[in-house]
């Protein structure tokens, strides 16, 4: 357009605002960002959550104990494993009962399995949105034998449902163990594989370096856990700061980046893959002999051969599941570190077989809840950047 | 800090605050009036032995029936740096059922409260983006109350028959083959 007076031509601008989602391919499910565009500059990020919400609180304050494990299966169903044990762990603690060593050491193995499964999705799926294929296609190359072992465990890829309240639901196989064992020889080399790839590629770099940069201080006041945090520096791990399971029994790192931006957080989760491995190499190694199943009859269920045997075993089955396993009235919250951060379960139990109130701290919900600080300012190509670093699953935000 | 050190702590700065002390394996609750919630909590934060950065979870617990006071909101805090954690429980009666927000001292306590808010009705004061968040905007009732009912109301929620009648009116849509 030109001015009549003075002959300049000037450009009429106006801000534009856009909607991100809910059914974009880079927003990790259905997520829809509100962007108000000035150019390519992100001026304002809105996040909109809960088109996933199925209401699993409530859900879980109508159902025993027992029966809102598989709920937990639901919430981040990418690594349903280590929900399960963090809901488990919690339980324990309220029914004040604990599972026998075998099983700590196997709960360890397996959640640490999700971790990888979990961090090697995120992986795929987070260069794959800033433009690179290749690793997403090895990377599900190896999650599919993860998912292999989880069948081979238990008959279940995705919904394990196999840690039980004081223990777990079946021994391991040798055959188990040796297919593992394998895995765990060779996954070194496949994450050699990813970081030959991506690690020192110049456009990831350009990507993701000084991107989404948040500090120290101001993640730990946004309440981030897990590799969103490590980044930026902060060694909180709940694996180390409260033990649970074999943790507190097995030696690895916890990795930190330093800067705080997506870079840092890839390089931590990439170390973390390494560590994971390195724990299940330390349990296969040490693992114990004796029972799976704690031995407290009052929470944990007959074995099937004595219910098929015993009169007495078949009616306690029973009312363990109609009614549910009496918790002592209490409270307790309890976090497990899941690959996304810190789940934690929050029990307010009134002497019944079914939680008053079960709270799900769910960190995805957190870290959801951080991207206008971390969009904001940036350009839309971050957005995409952002989203996939902090590593959010919307069955988790939503619940 | 041991936990009971903590609730000590708290009842010592503000006796007229602290109404129960609890202790259940190993965790210590402490159940507080709301008025003054906002100074308990920037004591928590800001004090050197306690400094309780890491604000854990913020959610409501409906007590229908089984308590004077209906709601109640539970803060769980910690502090990375001296490793320690406490719960601090806010009475909020049914009539008045309104807290301080404490998003000025934890930001990440925004998204919580808006939970709360959503899920039982308990508003906050002084929040800067006081919205629902997982239900829609128009949704009716607050669905963790206990006199909710689990299977949902009679009535659909206004915006579902819309739904409905666009997927019908898809549904309907001719599709004419390449060569007719």
């Amino acid at each position: 357009m030109e001015n009549t007076e003075t002959g300049e031509r000037t450009v009429e601008t106006k801000d534009l605002q856009i909607s991100m989602g809910p059914q974009h391919p880079a927003t990790h499910g259905v997520l829809r960002l509100v962007l108000d565009l000035d150019g390519e500059t992100v001026k304002k990020c809105t996040p909109y959550v809960g088109y996933l919400h199925r209401g699993v609180e409530k859900l879980g304050e109508n159902r025993t104990y027992l029966a809102a494990l598989p709920l937990t299966d639901r919430l981040d169903y990418i690594s349903s494993m280590n929900n399960n044990v963090g809901y488990v762990n919690a339980v324990e603690k309220l029914f004040g009962i604990e599972a026998p060593e075998r099983a700590k050491f196997i709960r360890t193995i397996v959640a640490e399995m999700g971790r990888i499964s979990s961090h090697i999705i995120w992986l795929g799926t987070h260069v794959l949105d800033i433009g690179a294929t290749t690793p997403f296609l090895y990377a599900f190359r190896e999650r599919e034998r993860i998912l292999d072992l989880f069948e081979m465990l238990c008959g279940a890829r995705l919904t394990v449902s196999y840690p039980r309240i004081g223990g777990v639901k079946n021994d391991i196989s040798q055959e188990f163990m040796d297919e593992l064992y394998d895995f765990v020889l060779d996954f070194p080399s496949r994450i050699d594989d990813y970081e030959t790839l991506v690690t020192e590629n110049r456009i990831w770099k350009e990507r993701t370096v000084g991107i989404g940069v948040i500090s120290a201080e101001e993640a730990v006041n946004w309440g981030l856990t897990g590799g969103t945090l490590r980044g930026s520096g902060v060694d909180y791990d709940v694996r180390k700061y409260a033990p649970y399971d074999a943790y507190g029994q097995v030696d690895f790192d916890v990795p930190v980046g330093r800067n705080g931006d997506c870079y840092d957080r890839y390089i931590v989760r990439m170390q973390e893959m390494r560590q994971a491995n390195r724990i299940i190499q330390q349990c296969i190694e040490k693992l114990p002999t004796g029972p799976v199943m704690a031995d407290a009859p009052k929470f944990t269920l007959p074995s099937k051969e004595m219910i098929l045997k015993d009169m007495e075993h078949l009616i306690h089955q029973f009312v363990l599941i109609s009614k549910g396993p009496a918790a002592p009235e209490g409270e307790v919250y309890m976090g497990s570190e899941v690959p996304k951060g810190e789940l934690g379960f929050y029990f307010i139990s009134d002497g019944t077989g079914k939680p008053y109130r079960m709270r799900v701290r769910a960190p995805s919900f957190v870290h959801a809840s951080v991207l206008p600080r971390l969009c904001e300012g940036g350009l839309v190509a971050d957005v995409i950047a952002n989203i996939g670093t902090i590593d959010i699953v919307l069955g988790e935000c939503d619940r | 800090m041991e936990p009971l050190e903590i609730a000590e702590n708290i009842r010592e700065k503000f006796p007229e605050e602290v109404l129960d002390v609890r202790e259940f394996r190993g965790q210590v609750s402490v159940t507080l009036r709301k008025d003054r919630i906002l100074d308990v909590c920037r004591h928590l934060h800001d004090s050197p032995d306690l400094f309780c950065d890491y604000l854990v979870d913020v959610c409501g617990v409906d007590y229908l029936g089984r308590k004077e006071k209906r709601f109640e909101v539970v803060y769980h805090l910690y502090s990375i740096r001296h490793r320690h954690s406490v719960r601090l429980k806010a009475e909020v009666p049914e009539q008045d059922a309104e807290i301080d927000s404490v998003t000025s001292i934890w930001a990440g306590a925004n998204w919580h409260e808006r939970e709360a808010f959503d899920l039982y009705g308990i508003t906050f004061k002084g929040h800067p983006d006081h919205r629902r968040i997982l239900l829609p905007e128009d949704w009716e009732g607050h669905p963790l109350r206990k006199d909710y009912p689990v299977k949902g109301p009679e009535k659909e929620w206004s915006g579902f028959q819309d739904v409905l009648d666009r997927a019908k009116r898809f549904h309907e849509f001719e599709w004419h083959e390449p060569g007719e």
